[in-house]
């Protein structure tokens, strides 16, 4: 009876979390699809310790054990409060820490249920013994991999570790080594002596170190894979962690023979994949690429000696900016994670709605990869209140570059580099960029004359429409955003 | 290297190759420049403004004996009564003028036998790096504008509206047949007088730049549409032609002033004024037919000459650009100028690259052999879509997106197959049963998710995220496992996993609620 109504909610969860995922992918459903997801998460617990806690055939009045009950309650009500509490504090620039943190929390579970199944009475799996056993160690792999993958993605992005990529020599074959080691302990793992503790056994029985062994490889694993990669890459890396969450918890599934896991762990690791797989190719990058190829530490480590373009940079000033702004028809502003350091977003807003307001045209060009996640471009505007409708995708405002007088380029660099489309020996060479040289003019906030997150030098700043208003990106919005309010009193 | 610049020996060709100005620079590039006695008196340059400017004044056959680059406006053609200008081509040199091989094929075999390397200006690829030498775009230009003044020369009133004290006078009505640069520049010169003016073309994409100048653009629907490669029209079928000559007609009579510049790109003209909306227009009447070289768009147009048909003056002249010679001869030196220091640098000297996508467009023959027509050029930029096929693209995204990456998914569809299979054989029954859930998920999930806007990529990357947390069901159920291990971790598991569940959907909360439209 119990199992039944256990099958149909799994049934009615899924389905939820799919039609959460649906909701999602568009504005005006996005708020519902979210609230969907957390109906779907609500039914998924409440009817799993239901019926963990109701005896099968309502025989006896149930006796539960408060001791598990009391672990269970107290466990679910302090991880609430705290993601609660999380989730209100953080800020929306640091989006991408936290949902790295929240990736490798996945992670973690996934390796100590992993090790909890390992310890239970074998009873029930007698039937298919080694299947399980592999379903457990790959558990357990997968979860080692995205906790540590996570945690040092969360530190680049924090900044505590260096966003330079680590390239050990041989690092592949490093890999290559670790990941046969795992193979290698799968097969003690599975064959070992006494495989399955019985009541008596204690933790480091039988195939326990295999799998304890591998747990640490596969931490190593996961640290050296995500070192590797570069900090400009980071929005593919962190999509790419969040669709190993969902394997995951497939995983996990497998070994518990429980399918609301496995599918909505296949639903969170496709899905991933997926958006992994549309970030690179708005880098024109295939994945391989961006996981094997360290890339940003060649172009870094040699800043092009000789041939950087050398060029006259021109200087200009926020009342020149104002001027050119206000008697502009066309304006595009193009946010970078310059904006987001900044946080100069609410700033940008007022000036886009005081143009506005003027009858000037005023739009935002917001390119895949712009910022350290995808989309989060999106999601810092959106806290700034501008409106959706004129925040436009690459691909919809570069046919209009021509038409533009004005773009203004807010803390970006390589996404508005030219050499992406003429330089073949650049190392972003075929990446969609965003055409804004073709714009009557440029203005180019920035801190310096420093290179990008990839380390490539930038013609467009020694171009002749191009103008350099320097300094931090906040002060000078704000500076600018005073000069406009001067001039349109 | 010596640079020669023949006087043009076509009948009313006024331009030149070269002005003091351009001479001046390539002498600077370190090469030497002759240039023919006269060779810029029709367009206003005397042979001592180029002598200042650095070049030599040599005689007829002497430009063409030493030069190695012969830098010409017209195709090389046979001199009244002389030699063939192909022929005084020294062996080997360098041609670089209009040339028109569709046009001209004996000429261009002419020239192959003399092994000349022949660069075409009509044949630049319409490219943006290019554009500074577009030489068909600059005359173009000139010849719009020039044949508005022809038409305003041969139109006995005044294209603005007036109210004068003497009577009110009606605007000129203007109508602009092809909306290319010939078509662009002449809306603009006739609306600068004053003219109302409408523009007609098949091409629906050139609607922006007509409402840009202010003139209003006439709609012609037909199920076909009329861009080809490259930005130039193309040919279309009879039905198309009657019904696009139908609505001309209409126009046809409620206008004054017809230019018309329609042209297909190695075809003679499209007839789009028949005789009948020739007869419909009004007394006085204009028709400046700047089509007439490749047969006019209308059969009635005599070319090279002025006529008047049934009270309709038809002009046909060809040598529109010629007749500001000044001016053309400074902008086409000037592309001529550009395409030679795409080969020619000072320091590397002169370098043929037929890699280079400019050159390898522009070259006719290299050393007699025949390398044209090049490669097509890839086709014209997208406008930015509209609505309706953004829509489209929506619907059909889901399908259209993972067939694209078909390759993959075969290998994906294989390996899942292997998979199967062995789980088949090895697994369990239950296992199977599991597996089978799992890559149906992963199929929904695949699907699901190709359509979302990336404006959303990070709400519903918190959201997954969230929704992952679905692991805390693992810790519960290892929690109630028996053991005293399991307690302690299942505890752990379900703490951090309810971190997750609740972490991920607020956030996601917090920020959909900032999305607003």
């Amino acid at each position: 009876m119990i199992a039944t109504i256990r099958a149909l909610a799994y049934l009615i969860a899924s389905i939820l979390f799919i039609l959460s995922l649906r909701g999602l992918s568009n504005q005006e459903t996005a708020q519902r699809g979210n609230r969907m997801g957390v109906i779907g998460m609500l039914i998924a617990v409440v009817i799993t310790a239901l019926a963990l806690l109701v005896p099968v055939d309502f025989a006896a009045i149930p006796t539960p054990e408060w001791s598990l009950v009391g672990v269970l309650g107290g466990a679910l009500a302090v991880g609430c409060l705290i993601g609660a509490v999380l989730a209100a504090r953080v800020a929306m620039t640091s989006m991408p820490e936290l949902v790295a943190m929240l990736h490798s929390f996945v992670g973690a579970a996934a390796v100590i249920v992993g090790v909890a199944t390992y310890l239970q009475p074998a009873d029930a799996y007698e039937a298919g013994r080694s299947a399980h056993l592999v379903e457990i160690y790959v558990g357990v792999l997968v979860g080692a991999v995205t906790f540590s993958g996570s945690i040092i993605a969360f530190g680049k992005l924090r900044g505590m570790i260096g966003s330079r990529p680590l390239l050990l020599p041989g690092r592949h074959i490093i890999n290559l080594i670790v990941l046969t080691a795992c193979v290698t302990l799968a097969y003690v793992f599975v064959h070992a002596e006494v495989p399955w503790p019985d009541a008596g056994a204690g933790l480091f029985d039988a195939g326990m170190p295999a799998l304890l062994i591998m747990t640490g490889l596969a931490l190593l694993l996961g640290i050296h894979m995500v070192m590797a990669i570069g900090g400009g890459d980071m929005p593919v890396v962190v999509s790419l962690l969040n669709s190993y969450s969902g394997w995951a918890a497939a995983a996990a599934g497998f070994m518990l023979s429980n399918d609301l896991l496995i599918v909505t762990g296949a639903l969170v690791g496709s899905s991933g994949a997926i958006l992994s797989y549309i970030m690179c190719k708005a880098m024109n990058r295939s994945i391989w690429n961006v996981m094997l190829g360290g890339f940003g530490a060649e172009a870094g480590a040699k800043p092009a000696p000789g041939a950087a373009p050398a060029g006259k940079v021109t200087e200009t000033n926020v009342n020149e900016v104002a001027d050119w702004l206000l008697a502009a028809r066309h304006v595009v502003i193009v946010p970078g994670y310059g904006m987001a350091v900044a946080q100069a977003q609410h700033a940008v807003k007022d000036i886009s709605s005081l143009l506005i307001e003027k009858g000037v045209t005023c739009r935002y060009a917001i390119h895949p990869v712009a910022g350290r996640l995808p989309g989060h471009m999106n999601v810092l505007l959106a806290e700034a209140n501008v409106s959706y409708d004129i925040v436009k995708e690459m691909d919809e405002i570069n046919p209009e570059m021509p038409e533009t007088e004005v773009v203004m380029v807010i803390g970006a660099n390589d996404i508005v580099n030219p050499s992406a489309e003429t330089d073949t020996s650049s190392p972003i060479y075929g990446m969609p960029v965003l055409q804004v040289w073709k714009a009557g003019k440029v203005v180019m906030l920035k801190r310096g004359m420093s290179a990008g997150y990839a380390g490539v030098d930038n013609p467009l700043v020694y171009n002749d429409n191009t103008a350099m208003l320097f300094g931090d990106a906040r002060s000078s919005v704000q500076k600018l955003l005073a000069a406009l309010r001067e001039r349109s009193a | 290297m010596k640079v020669g610049i023949p006087k043009e020996i076509y009948p009313h060709e006024c331009r030149v190759a070269a002005t003091p100005d351009t001479v001046e620079k390539m002498v600077k590039l370190g090469l030497e420049v002759i240039v023919e006695a006269g060779a810029g008196d029709a367009s206003t340059f005397a042979d001592a403004a180029y002598i200042e400017a650095g070049a030599r004044i040599v005689d007829s056959n002497a430009v063409f004996a030493e030069a190695d680059i012969v830098l010409k406006v017209r195709q090389p053609m046979a001199r009244a009564g002389g030699a063939h200008e192909a022929d005084l081509l020294k062996a080997g040199s360098i041609l670089i003028s209009f040339i028109w091989p569709a046009q001209n094929k004996p000429l261009v075999d002419r020239l192959a036998a003399r092994k000349i390397n022949v660069f075409a200006m009509d044949a630049v690829p319409r490219i943006t790096r290019a554009q500074k030498l577009d030489a068909l775009s600059a005359m173009a230009n000139i010849a719009g504008y020039r044949a508005v003044v022809e038409a305003a020369h041969h139109f006995g009133r005044f294209f603005s509206g007036q109210v004068t004290a003497a009577g009110r006078v009606k605007p000129a009505q203007v109508l602009v047949l092809g909306a290319g640069v010939a078509g662009l520049a002449a809306i603009a010169a006739a609306k600068g007088l004053g003219a109302v003016v409408k523009a007609f073309d098949t091409r629906p994409v050139v609607r922006e730049q007509v409402e840009s100048l202010g003139a209003q653009f006439i709609e012609f629907k037909f199920d076909e549409a009329g861009e080809g490669a490259g930005g130039y029209a193309k040919q279309m079928s009879d039905a198309y032609l009657a019904a696009e000559q139908a609505l001309i007609a209409k126009h046809a009579a409620a206008s004054d002033i017809i230019i018309s510049t329609a042209l297909i790109p190695g075809k003679p003209a499209p007839v789009l004024i028949t005789p009948g909306a020739v007869t419909a227009m009004a007394q006085g009447s204009v028709i400046v037919d700047m089509a007439a070289e490749q047969g006019g768009n209308c059969p009635l147009t005599e070319r090279d000459k002025v006529v008047e048909k049934s009270g309709v003056t038809l002009v046909g002249l060809t040598d529109l650009p010629s007749r500001m010679a000044r001016q053309s001869s400074e902008l086409y030196a000037t592309t001529v100028l550009n395409l030679l220091k795409e080969m020619y640098t000072a320091e590397k000297g002169l370098v043929i690259d037929l890699k280079d996508e400019v050159q390898r467009g522009a070259v006719i023959l290299k050393d007699g052999e025949l390398l044209w027509p090049a490669p097509a050029p890839a086709a014209p930029p997208k406008p930015a879509p509209g609505p309706a096929p953004k829509a489209a693209a929506g619907n059909h995204g889901a399908a259209a997106a993972p067939a694209k990456k078909s390759g993959s998914a075969n290998i994906v569809a294989a390996l899942a197959a292997i998979l199967l299979g062995a789980a088949a054989i090895f697994g369990p029954p239950e296992f199977i049963q599991h597996l089978t859930v799992f890559l149906l998920a992963c199929v929904v999930g695949w699907h699901v998710i190709w359509n979302v806007t990336p404006a959303l990529h990070t709400p519903l990357m918190s959201v997954t995220n969230a929704i992952s947390g679905i692991i805390v069901i693992g810790g519960m159920l290892a929690l109630y496992s028996s053991g005293p291990g399991a307690l302690i971790l299942g505890g752990i598991a379900v703490l951090i996993a309810a971190i997750n569940v609740a972490g991920g959907f607020l956030v996601t909360q917090r920020m959909l609620k900032m999305f607003r439209k």
